[in-house]
Order: structure tokens, then C-alpha cells, then sequence
């Protein structure tokens, strides 16, 4: 059965309602004059007494009981074919319990993996390490993508390195160039990046009587699972992962990895659990990257102002992965009549990319706000009066305004430039992403006699709060106070979720726990309504107590309610049905950013970034500045430092360590202002949006226009080092 | 090797490989994970400890180095089941995501508010210079601090 349900969505400027039809169990869509006790407030996060005290366990953490600890012999050689591995001097240290090949034909790139150990501690594996013998034939290579692209060069793969174009095509973008009142075109490049989380990629992996269970650090528990049950051949219910604290993915653990699956082999091979977490520097070669790009833009615009024509012609490598387009932001920021976008990727004997923090936006949306700066000067426009002419989204035409009267915009673009050898900039670049989220997880909850609620869902916590947000959205639901409720979340033993990825946990989880939650609530409301007198359609959970809608002094308490349940618990579940009409199909975000630049060394300082933001429905604003926090925080990283340097004689990466691929450090970063624009977006019973990913899409753009703003002279590269900075002042 | 030392004010005695790191006697055989390690070789501060009373970074220490010593963890900074003000100021303040930097920031943090009880925005920042989040954007941590540092000072006065 299903119900119609007309809801009030959108923002008080700008109100929409909508109507749905839903199925009759499904909670009616948070919506606009809906109040809330705890969703929307600033609640601490769930986990921060274990995290701030040590009591969190990562798996970094996991010990068993005679566990080995495993590691990996990675290849010195960008390219090589592996001719012999001779393992026997390894394992007769004394110890050593298990050695595998893992690579004996071509090798890819340097720091592919190439055999492993695994002994009874990390000291004496690191000795048995030193005591495997590799017969290499060095193969020819290339690491750089122009030497990539041309004729000749070695093959990454086979035939040629350069993959088929990606065109996606509107309009009509050659003639509206030529018809165009003015033009830019620029090229505009950017660096490989690498993710960098704080806890490395690894895995304890256990065999017991044919089952394997498995702690790793991963955002995707259910994927990893169904990797492994391939890979050993066990049916999926014989493998459990779990992954109770994470310590950072950004995109760069999903699935199972060639660390994960070599734990794996090596507890099969010693019969013991083997652990197996990758030293600092592995995880700049091997566990992935955002890929680097060289896109070619043109612009055509009209005497308005309005954007008549873009045109993207790209490159990208991720080493010897795909994946490396960069299109998105120019197809879905500002809507233009003709838009054509070509991407190509190009494989390189690098190590393989993987999906980073809003894959292809952040260098996309680089080229474009660089773009749209030097199409505004052409024009002679304000850049943020630009931008608001090309843009046609609602809520982002109030992020805007809020966030140029929070910045200042009027008054520092109308101050006069220093010619000092300090020089301040300003930029602005607007950010766009669709984390809308997707059915298929699915939750549990339980109360329990004693009062408590237990939540169950085998989604994970990358670090973004997803326990706490699914423990919020539970409170809400049932009235109680967040302390109630206990999440349960990182393990295959729980009801299905998807991989933390894309910004969707929370829209994706957050409406199952809210579904179960309510299911639960309607178990309980029977139990109730004798003692009230009341049906149970009349009832409401509010303030602890289960009490009678328009009768709210007839109430009992949550617990005397939960004393009632027959045996210990009572349990309900939920799902994630898909999505439905909502208010948008998209977020919007913008980022302002203010930079320093001292035109004598080349150092360029952030000062301020003001950063607003459509989180959709509002969950806590505490978890989510935080994460705005920390995306504008790698892009600043992004624009000012990061990059992975190879040496294109050797076909090594000459920086990976933590200070030679240079982070953000706590002296980096300036005052940040984060603003929320609360928009109950409907498309799901919570409305919620995710914001990692969006959070980070326009922080590099924006201090590179403010850089460049500096300097009065575009610099077309990222990062923009102090050498970079000093050349393009030469040519300003 | 023998070790003798003084851990969370517990005596302890072990056999070690003279090799071993701090930090490695500290997680493998104290079992005090909460020690955290993210890159083995003194850049990211994730494995802080106080040695004698003051910040190093145990991964690059030897354990027989701590011969005699007092050391303190994150799990002993809690006294009598009560958090120490700079991790209620983590936790309230939110000065942590994924925490995987968490106690090795507490530990610098304690250190530097041992000896300045009202540091600036800028002091704070300066003494996490050697502590590493991939996180947060430090805005929080920061704070966390200040308000550490604010609660301890009235509890002084009081
Ligand atoms: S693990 Fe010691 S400083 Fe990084
Ligand atoms: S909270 Fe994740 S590294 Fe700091």
C-alpha cells in the first residue's frame, strides 16, 4: 500500500511543495516548519570519549592471539619483467612462518607488489624482507605523460597508452565560438595527488574451520567481503569483515586491496592470523591517487556576460589506472547552450589511481574558476558578479550573497592593490555535487527492556560521524536523548550498506535508521496504548516518553514502556527505498578564499576562506563544519603544496614521505568560516545530503584565482610553489 | 634485554629485543594502542608520548632508551575514570573526525599547557607544528585547546 503525501520542501526564500507517493511504512520527508528536538543541534559526536582516549581501536590496533605480522616486498623498477623469486634464504630466519610470490610476470610500476612474508614479528619480516631474492629484467618506461602520449613510447599496457576520447556533446560549441563577442582559451594543469589518510592501509586476516574474518581499514565492509568470497572461493556468509575505526580513506579503500588480500593469503598459508598494515611510504606508490590533468578550455561569451560556449579538451593519468577525467564541473556548474567535453585517459608505469575526494572535480573545477576569472577580466566584470550571472541555481545564488557579505567582497575588491612586496588576492569558485545517496541498506532497532536502543547497520565511519548521524536520526525519531542510543555500525554481521563513498552515508543510511526507527516506534505505540487508553495512531514519542498527541499530559515513560516488551527486546527493521521527487537533484556550495603573497620569496599564505554550503536537511552542524573544515583544508593542499614528483630517469617517486610530499600543517591554515544553508531537500524521508566530497570541490580553485588575483597574472599550474609564483610574477 | 620502567605510574618489567621501539613496546607488548603509529619515522606525531614528563614522538626511541623512565600514554591521562580537560575539549569542542591523531595531539597539547597555562591561537599552533591531521582543518583542535586550557585554569583558581 502506498500514500500520497504533499511536503513543504526547499528554503524559507525559496519553498517548494512536492508531492509524493511513498509506501505506507515509509516516515513522512522531513520538511520545512517541522521541529526538531535534536536533529539540526550541535550534538558531540558519539565516539569522541573512545577517540580522545585511546579506547577507539583501529585496526591498526587488532592483536589476536599468535599472530604473525606480514609484509610486502614492493618492485625498485617502474618496469621489469620478474624472472625468478627466490624465497628459500627467507624462510629459514628463524620466525618466519609464511612467504608467497605475488607478482612473476610483467611489473607495472614501481612499488608493485612482488612477494610477501609473514613471521612473528614486524622486525624479523622486515628481515626476511631483505632475504627474498628478485631476479629483475628492467624493462623501458615512461612516468610522464607527455613522454606517454608519444609515438613510440614504451607501453604501459598494450598498444598505445592513450585511451579513447570520452566526448560529450550540446549545441553546437565550434560555431558558437566563432559567433562569440569574446574568447579566452588557456590551458591549465594539475598534480598527481595522493590521499594521505593518517591510519595506513592494511588488514588482520584470520581462517578459523573454514570461515575467514578480517579487520581492515576500509569504506566499504560489504565490498571487501564480496571480494574475498571470490577470491577464496567461500560463500559470502563465510567471510566476515569488520571495521570498527577507521583512520582515514578519502576514497582510497574500497574493496579489497592487494594488501588486504595478501594478509589473507598469508593466514591461509601459516594457519596463524597474519596482520599486515603498509609503512608510510607504500601509500603514496601503491594504495592510490587523484590522477594529474592538462586541460585545454576555451570560452565563448556574450556582451551580457553570459557564458555562450565552453569547450574541455583533457588529458589525465593515473599511472597504470583509468579514471582520470575531470569534465564534471564544467558540465554541471554553470549551465551554458554548448558545452563539448573531451577526456582521454593515458597510462603511465605509475602506481594506479583511485577514487579521491570528488574524483575529477577538484582539478576541473580548478580550470574552470581559473577560466571564468580570465573570460571576467576580458568582459571587464566584477568575477562574483560573473559568477552570478552564469548561475541559475536558487540556492546557490543565496550562498553567494551570504557568503560575499561574510567575506567582503565589495570592499576588498575594491581596495586598492599594495605594490609592496606583499600583495593580497581574492577569489571565488563555486563547488557542485549530487550526494544524494542510493537505496539498498538497509537497519535494525532494538530496544531493549531496560530502556536502551541498540541501532544496526553495516555501513562504516570513515571519519566523518556517520555513528553519531545514525544515532541522532534514531533519537529523533523515538524522542529520546542521544545517550539512549547505541550505534552499531562496521561489520558484514549487520544488515547490509553500501560503501562509504560519494558522499552518500548519510543520505543513504540516514533513511533506514529513520524507517526502523519508526517501524520500532509503531511496535512499541501497541505496547502502549492500553495503558494510555489511546489507539496507537495517537501517539507520539517525544521528550523520553510515549505520550498522547493532543492529550500530552497522558504519558508514560519511554522505559516503562520498554519494561512492558515481552522477553529482552524488541526489534524492527528498515530500508532505503529509492530515492523520490525531492526539491533538488543537485547541492550547491561556494568557497571564498583571501591569500597573501610575498613577491620576493614566492610564498603564497591563505588568510581567510569563507566557505557556505547546502547540507540538505541538517543533521549536526558540528560533525559537518568540521568536515567543510577538513575539505577546504586539502585543497588548500592541493593548491599550495601537494604533488607527487617523479623522476622521469629512474621512474621513481622522489617524495614519498610525509615532509618531502608536503601536508597542511596546524601554521597552514587560516580562519575558516563555515555557513550552512539548512535545505530540507525532500527525495528521502531525512532530506539529508552529503557533504565531503562537495566540501572540497571549490577550496584549491579558489586560492589558486586568489593567487593569481595577488600576482595580477594567471598562474595555469597546481601547485602553486614558490618557483611557480616567482615566474609568473616575471611575466605579470 | 630487561627493561625496567614506569608506565601510567605501573612498574613494569619485560624481556625485550633490544631493537624494539618505543612505540611497538608500548602498542605490541604493553598493549596500549591507544599510542598511535602513521609513519613510523618522527613526521606526523600520531605516536606522542611523555617521557619523563614531556612530548617525544616514540617512534623514534627505542624502548631500551626509556630504561628507568616514567611514561605516560593517552590511556593515562584520565584520572579516576574522569577525562583530562584536553579530551573533553576534543570531544566537545569536536576537535577530532576520524581520531587517528587524537592522542598524539592531546599528548603535544598537554605538554605545552604544562608549560603555558593561557597559550595564544598562535602558540597552540606553533606546538602542533609536528603533529599531523589529514582531517579536521586544526580550526577545531585549536579550540579544543583554548577551552582545555580555559577549564584548567578555573579549576586552579578554585
Ligand atoms: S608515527 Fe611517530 S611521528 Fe608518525
Ligand atoms: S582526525 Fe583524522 S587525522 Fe586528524
Amino acid at each position: 500500500m502506498s500514500q500520497r503525501v504533499t511536503v513543504n520542501l526547499g528554503i524559507p526564500e525559496a519553498p517548494r511543495e512536492v508531492t509524493v507517493v511513498i509506501p505506507d511504512d515509509e516516515p513522512i520527508p522531513w520538511q520545512l516548519g517541522d521541529h526538531f528536538a535534536i536533529v539540526g543541534a550541535e550534538t558531540p559526536r558519539v565516539d569522541g570519549p573512545a577517540k580522545a582516549t585511546g579506547a577507539a581501536r583501529y585496526t591498526y590496533d587488532i592483536a589476536l592471539p599468535g599472530m604473525l605480522y606480514g609484509a610486502i616486498v614492493r618492485s625498485p623498477y617502474p618496469r621489469a619483467h620478474v624472472k625468478n623469486v627466490d624465497l628459500t634464504r627467507a624462510m629459514r630466519i628463524p620466525g618466519v612462518r609464511a612467504a608467497l610470490t605475488i607478482t612473476d610476470g610483467e611489473i607495472r610500476f614501481a612499488g608493485q607488489e612482488v612477494a610477501a612474508v609473514a613471521a612473528i614479528s614486524s622486525d624479523i619480516a622486515a628481515d626476511a624482507l631483505a632475504r627474498i631474492k628478485v631476479d629483475y629484467e628492467p624493462l623501458p618506461f615512461v612516468v610522464e605523460m607527455d613522454a606517454a602520449s608519444a609515438d613510440g613510447a614504451p607501453s604501459v599496457f598494450s598498444g598505445s597508452n592513450v585511451g579513447k576520447p570520452q566526448i560529450s556533446n550540446h549545441g553546437d560549441v565550434e560555431r558558437a565560438l566563432a559567433a562569440a563577442q569574446y574568447r579566452i582559451e588557456a590551458t591549465y594543469t594539475t598534480p598527481v595527488q595522493t590521499h594521505v589518510s593518517l591510519e595506513t592501509h592494511g588488514a588482520v586476516a584470520h581462517f578459523d574451520g573454514g570461515a575467514l574474518t578480517v579487520w581492515c581499514s576500509t569504506q566499504g565492509v560489504f565490498t571487501v567481503r564480496d571480494d574475498l568470497a571470490v577470491l577464496f572461493n567461500l560463500p559470502p556468509d563465510k567471510v566476515r569483515v569488520i571495521t570498527d575505526y577507521l583512520g582515514g580513506g578519502f576514497g582510497s579503500k574500497f574493496g579489497a586491496s592487494p594488501e588486504i588480500v595478501i594478509a589473507a593469503r598469508l593466514a591461509k598459508e601459516s594457519g596463524a592470523p597474519v596482520k599486515l598494515m603498509l609503512p608510510r611510504g607504500d601509500e603514496h606508490l601503491a594504495t592510490g591517487n587523484r590522477p594529474n590533468a592538462e586541460q585545454k578550455v576555451r570560452f565563448g561569451a556574450d556582451a551580457s556576460g553570459k557564458l555562450v560556449a565552453i569547450d574541455l579538451v583533457q588529458r589525465g593519468s593515473g599511472g597504470i589506472g583509468a579514471g582520470s577525467g575531470s569534465a564534471g564541473p564544467f558540465k554541471m556548474v554553470y549551465p551554458c547552450p554548448n558545452v563539448r567535453t573531451e577526456e582521454r585517459n593515458v597510462y603511465t608505469n605509475a602506481g594506479p589511481s583511485s577514487p579521491m575526494r570528488a574524483p575529477g572535480w577538484p582539478q576541473g573545477a580548478f580550470a574552470l574558476e581559473m577560466a571564468m576569472d580570465e573570460m571576467a577580466r576580458k568582459l571587464k566584470l566584477d568575477r562574483l558578479e560573473f559568477r552570478r550571472r552564469n548561475n541559475s541555481n536558487p540556492v546557490r545564488a543565496i550562498e553567494l550573497e551570504l557568503g560575499a557579505r561574510a567575506f567582503g567582497w565589495p570592499e576588498k575588491s575594491a581596495a586598492p592593490k599594495s605594490s609592496g612586496p606583499i600583495r593580497r588576492g581574492i577569489g571565488v569558485a563555486c563547488a557542485a555535487w549530487h550526494a544524494v545517496g542510493a537505496s539498498g541498506p538497509e537497519a535494525l532497532a532494538i530496544a531493549y527492556r531496560d530502556g536502551r536502543v541498540e541501532i544496526r547497520c553495516g555501513t562504516q565511519d570513515i571519519g566523518t560521524g556517520t555513528r553519531t548521524a545514525l544515532a541522532i536520526v534514531a533519537a529523533e525519531e523515538l524522542g529520546l536523548p542521544i545517550a539512549q542510543i547505541s550505534a552499531e555500525i562496521g561489520d558484514t554481521r549487520y544488515p547490509f550498506s553500501l560503501p562509504s563513498g560519494g558522499s552518500m552515508s548519510s543520505p543513504s543510511n540516514t533513511p533506514a535508521i529513520r524507517q526502523a526507527a519508526a517501524h520500532l516506534k509503531a511496535k512499541l505505540f501497541k505496547i502502549a496504548a492500553p495503558a494510555l487508553g489511546a489507539e496507537p495512531s495517537d501517539l507520539e514519542a517525544r521528550d523520553g516518553a510515549i505520550r498522547v498527541r493532543f492529550d500530552p499530559a497522558r504519558r508514560v515513560a519511554f522505559k516503562d514502556v520498554c519494561r512492558r516488551i515481552p522477553g529482552d527486546s524488541i526489534s524492527a527493521g528498515g530500508e532505503r527505498i529509492p530515492n523520490y521527487a525531492a526539491y533538488r537533484p543537485d547541492q550547491a556550495g561556494c568557497q571564498f578564499a583571501e591569500v597573501e603573497v610575498d613577491t620576493e620569496t614566492g610564498v603564497a599564505r591563505v588568510l581567510r576562506v569563507v566557505a557556505v554550503h547546502d547540507a540538505g536537511t541538517m543533521i549536526d552542524p558540528l560533525t559537518s563544519r568540521s568536515q567543510i573544515n577538513g575539505g577546504v583544508l586539502m585543497g588548500i593542499g592541493y593548491a599550495l603544496f601537494e604533488t607527487r614528483r617523479m623522476d622521469p630517469q629512474i621512474g621513481l617517486m622522489v617524495n614519498p614521505t610525509m615532509d618531502d610530499y608536503k601536508l597542511v600543517g596546524p601554521l597552514d591554515v587560516p580562519q575558516i568560516d563555515v555557513m550552512f544553508l539548512n535545505v530540507f531537500n525532500g527525495g528521502t524521508n531525512t532530506g539529508v545530503l552529503g557533504i565531503g566530497e562537495v566540501a572540497h570541490v571549490a577550496s584549491a580553485a579558489a586560492v589558486a584565482c586568489a593567487v593569481s588575483d595577488a600576482i595580477g597574472a594567471p598562474i595555469r599550474a597546481l601547485p602553486m610553489t614558490p618557483d611557480r609564483i616567482l615566474a609568473a610574477l616575471e611575466h605579470a | 634485554m630487561r627493561l625496567n620502567l614506569t608506565i601510567n605510574g605501573e612498574r613494569r618489567e619485560d624481556d625485550i629485543d633490544p631493537r624494539t621501539l618505543l612505540v611497538h613496546y608500548l602498542r605490541e607488548v604493553a598493549g596500549l594502542t591507544g599510542t598511535h603509529v602513521g609513519c613510523e619515522t618522527s613526521l606526523c606525531g600520531a605516536c606522542t608520548v611523555h617521557l619523563n614528563g614531556a612530548a617525544v614522538k616514540s617512534c623514534t626511541i627505542l624502548a631500551v632508551q626509556a630504561e628507568g623512565a616514567e611514561i605516560t600514554t593517552i590511556e593515562g591521562l584520565a584520572r579516576g575514570g574522569e577525562m583530562h580537560p584536553l579530551q573533553e575539549g576534543f570531544w566537545e569542542e569536536h576537535g577530532l573526525q576520524c581520531g587517528y591523531c587524537t592522542p598524539g595531539m592531546i599528548m603535544t597539547a598537554a605538554d605545552l599547557l604544562a608549560h603555558n597555562p593561557d597559550p595564544s591561537e598562535a602558540e597552540i599552533r606553533e606546538a602542533l607544528e609536528g603533529n599531523l591531521c589529514r582531517c579536521t582543518g586544526y580550526q577545531h583542535i585549536v579550540n579544543a585547546v583554548r577551552s582545555a586550557a580555559r577549564k584548567m585554569r578555573e579549576r586552579k583558581a578554585a
